[in-house]
């Protein structure tokens, strides 16, 4: 698997210093999103140097240092930047060796390293440290053999978290906590719908009022400087107050949402198509699935911070692509690249695109107005959860043609749904204030990843399973009333819950056991391996009510995941037990990936019994955390994990794996304890009953 | 909206004087006066516990509690959980159960459920639960949260 971030970066001094006081600064280009990512690169860089993981200092990412490894998206910051570190460890770790030797006058072979001494049983010796000043690191070196899996010690042991201390102790970490000298508290007052342009303002009476350094306005973008965070907050209440807004109707009906999406401009892209004859038709099954749009609701409200100093800007964002960030910010501003550092500094949990990169040209544009002062904008929780981008509302549809021994002769899948990717760093892709100001920049309707990167709406839309006469498309809308962008799993939530919902009722029409139908028509072991652990951990076949299955590779070449969810329905859709089993290739941190695992099954449980963006015909009416519920801990059922370990395999990545399977399982186990197929998504009262006409 | 004046309060044991609008949430004097930046903005309406604080040993919504309400009153934010240098036993099952993802929520989680465990020591699952049901965690960490919790018990696991 070629892999970007060492081709984009072979210079081993892009990622490594060592230093004569024994310690390793490593750079990568990925950041820490809550998902424990820096602390599983900082264990595959102590297993490849040798060296104990406490003289390893992750620096965070910074376009003035760092190496550019893109987005930390799509589960590929182990497979990505933890394979370039270990390449360019192994490689980092021969030429210390080489240089070892050449001055010992030993043979390398004969020399060990241990915790950074290089040295050959009781022989003479250096160190890393040593001859740290010695070995040239800012050129392309060669390539050099990485440890055999079977010598870790470091890589597969539980390290602590390096961020957690900081973290139980309400130390300064996050983004919201930075309080740089002379610090102004920035706040914006959003349009109060989608397309409402501002007519005018009166800015006096929030200029006049105490604290309150500048009032900034451009075009329908309008914000408040001030000196104490309490006083911005009043300014920004009287400014709203203060405001003439033209506003039209410009969404479509909540209502009917599958129409909207089936019906809109789309650009059509055939997945696959494996189309033959086919033969007798015994069963035609015909489903229709959908989701709603779904919110990130991270427990922070997004956060930017920003400084002027002359012609220069820097910007601290939590950000998941700070070159793409810098990127968008340069064009914007029509800025050099060099005119312009993007630092990462840690948010809340972040699961996609969310409004990170807009808070951070929020700070920005009320910055310029109080030069050599850096401004903190916070977002409002009204504005995290109507303005930020949207994972997309979709509609699948599934036709199947059975012969009469049950077999599967056609296989139709088709997806509708707003594009899955809008990041900033392309033109195209404007952060949201630069589609408020006067000279706005227009953005153009969401995109999909092509299906060689993931796929986005058809993410895992096509099925895994050995089915003939396959014919997968999407429906990628050309015209986007709502900003969409990636979350967590993209398209793969309702592909998955789709392909598995179908792959049951056959199982049920063919009268097999939905775990046996699956694996007559799975090859891949790997596959198999992971269904059969999930169903005997949990108890399959041993008689418990209201089990279901589901079951996916992760962008079909990603991680392997099953999950057994026991689903218990009265009034409400209750989750009882999530039983999972995964295989993510090598764990580098097995606690570290069953937190993973665990909390994508959560949050795709929350998604799919409970949430739902709500709009009128203006505007996201989804204010308040009590207008868009998510899962509280009386609700959460145990999860238990089963983690099948392959050192020998390539890390797969974790992040998104559980989210597509945890939701089909819910979906089928309801089937299996309320014989309903319930196919609109959230599994609500609502939407239970109304699938009893279906 | 009123004038600035100074403040008192106590906080982990210390006496602040602070000047400024009494009607302030208690989250921003803590926060941007005071420095202790471990209670978090979430809501601003006491709907997901982020800010959580405890105010004579109960959790209270640090971002709509007004200052003046805690005057004469002990806070314990976060930083004031551990004693002498040392930290609370929660601090150490949270690392140790790595019972949170972002940790965002973290610094709310703690001092509820600190002041849960000196309320009932012997608390089981189902109170556990039921006394964080006002702090929300997007990572999923949940059940992470309730075993930490759990753990620091008296009586242990």
């Amino acid at each position: 698997m070629t892999n970007p971030s060492i081709q984009n970066n072979p210079r081993p001094d892009r990622w490594l210093t060592i230093r004569s006081d024994g310690v390793v600064l490593v750079r990568s280009g990925k950041v820490e999103l809550g998902q424990g990512v820096l602390t599983a690169l900082a264990q595959i860089v102590a297993e490849e140097l040798d060296v104990d993981p406490s003289r390893i200092s992750m620096v965070p990412a910074g376009t003035d240092q760092s190496p550019d490894e893109s987005y930390t998206a799509g589960s590929m910051s182990v497979p990505h930047s933890g394979g370039a570190l270990r390449a360019v460890c192994a490689r980092v770790r021969a030429l210390f060796v080489a240089e070892a030797a050449a001055r010992l006058g030993v043979p390398a072979e004969s020399l060990r390293v241990s915790d950074g001494a290089i040295g050959a049983p009781d022989g003479p010796g250096t160190s890393y440290w040593e001859l740290a000043d010695a070995v040239a690191l800012d050129r392309e070196i060669p390539d050099a053999v990485a440890k055999a899996p079977a010598d870790y010690r470091i890589v597969g042991q539980d390290l602590p978290r390096l961020d957690l201390p900081d973290k139980v102790a309400g130390r300064r970490r996050f983004l919201h906590d930075l309080r740089p000298h002379g610090m102004l508290f920035g706040r914006v007052v959003r349009p109060p719908s989608r397309s409402a342009v501002l007519m005018s303002v009166d800015e006096d009476a929030a200029r006049r009022m105490p604290g309150v350094v500048a009032v900034v306005r451009d075009g329908s973008f309008l914000g408040v400087v001030a000196e104490r965070e309490e006083d911005a907050l009043r300014a920004q209440a009287a400014l709203r107050s203060a405001c003439a807004w033209e506003e039209e109707d410009s969404l479509p009906s909540e209502r009917d949402l599958a129409a909207f999406l089936t019906s809109a401009p789309a650009e059509e892209t055939v997945l696959a198509d494996t189309r033959g004859d086919g033969g007798a038709v015994a069963h035609p099954v015909r489903a229709r699935f959908t989701r709603p749009y779904l919110a990130h609701a991270s427990i922070a409200p997004s956060c930017g911070l920003a400084l002027w100093d002359g012609d220069r800007l820097s910007v601290w964002s939590h950000t998941q692509g700070i070159y793409k960030l810098h990127a968008s910010i340069c064009r914007s501003q029509r800025l050099a690249a060099e005119q312009v550092v993007v630092q990462h500094v840690e948010g809340a949990g972040c699961y996609g695109h969310n409004a990170a990169d807009d808070a951070a040209y929020d700070a920005v544009l009320l910055a310029r107005a109080v030069p050599d002062r850096p401004v903190q904008v916070v977002w409002t929780r009204e504005d995290e959860l109507t303005w930020g981008p949207l994972g997309p509302a979709m509609v699948v549809d599934v036709e199947v043609d059975v012969d009469p021994a049950g077999q599967v002769q056609r296989w139709q899948h088709d997806v509708w749904s707003n594009g899955h990717a809008s990041r900033p760093g392309p033109p195209g892709a404007p952060l949201l204030a630069a589609t408020h100001v006067a000279s706005a920049e227009t953005a153009l309707p969401a995109g999909d990843p092509p299906l060689q990167n993931g796929g986005g709406s058809g993410r895992n839309a096509v099925p895994l399973y050995d089915l003939p006469g396959q014919l997968v498309r999407t429906h990628r809308l050309t015209t986007m009333p709502l900003r969409t962008s990636a979350m967590r799993a993209l398209g793969a939530h309702l592909n998955v819950y789709a392909i598995e919902s179908v792959v049951d009722e056959l199982a049920v029409l063919a009268g097999i056991d939905p775990v046996e139908y699956r694996l007559r028509m799975l090859t891949d072991e790997r596959a198999r391996a992971v269904l059969q652990a999930a169903a005997e951990r949990a108890g399959w076949g041993d008689g418990t009510p209201g089990l279901g299955i589901g079951f996916a590779r992760y962008k079909n070449r990603g991680a392997y995941c099953a999950v057994v969810a026991e689903v218990e329905a009265e009034t409400h859709v209750r989750v009882r037990r999530l039983t999972i089993a995964v295989d993510v290739g090598l764990v580098v941190s097995p606690d570290g990936v069953v937190n993973q695992i665990e909390g994508g099954a959560l949050q795709a449980l929350s998604w799919t019994t409970k949430e739902q963006v709500r709009f009128d015909a203006r505007t996201v009416t989804s204010r308040t955390w009590e207008d868009y519920p998510i899962l509280t801990f009386s609700e959460v059922p145990p999860v238990d994990v089963v983690l099948l370990d392959r050192p020998d395999d390539a890390s797969l990545g974790a992040g998104e794996a559980s989210v597509g399977p945890t939701a089909a399982a819910i979906g089928n186990a309801l089937y299996a304890a309320t014989g309903l197929r319930v196919r609109a998504l959230p599994l609500t009262p609502e939407n239970v009953v109304a699938a009893m006409d279906d | 909206m009123t004038a600035a004046e100074p403040v008192t309060l106590v906080v982990n044991g210390t006496e602040h004087e602070v000047v400024c609008d009494p009607d302030t949430p208690l989250l921003y004097v803590l926060r941007n006066d005071l420095g202790l930046v471990g209670a978090k903005f979430g809501c601003g309406l006491g709907l997901c516990g982020a800010c959580n604080v405890l105010v004579d040993g109960h959790p209270v919504h640090s971002c709509d509690t007004p200052v003046w309400a805690v005057a004469g009153k002990q806070v314990t934010t976060v930083e004031g959980l551990g004693s002498d240098g040392r930290p609370h036993r929660l601090q150490e099952t949270f690392v140790e159960e790595q019972a949170l993802q972002c940790g965002y929520c973290t610094a709310g989680m703690l001092v509820t459920a600190a002041a849960l465990l000196e309320r009932e020591p012997d608390v089981d699952d189902a109170g556990v639960r039921r006394a964080l049901d006002g702090n929300l965690c997007r990572c999923g960490s949940h059940n992470r949260i309730v075993r930490a919790v759990l753990g620091a018990r008296p009586c242990g696991r």
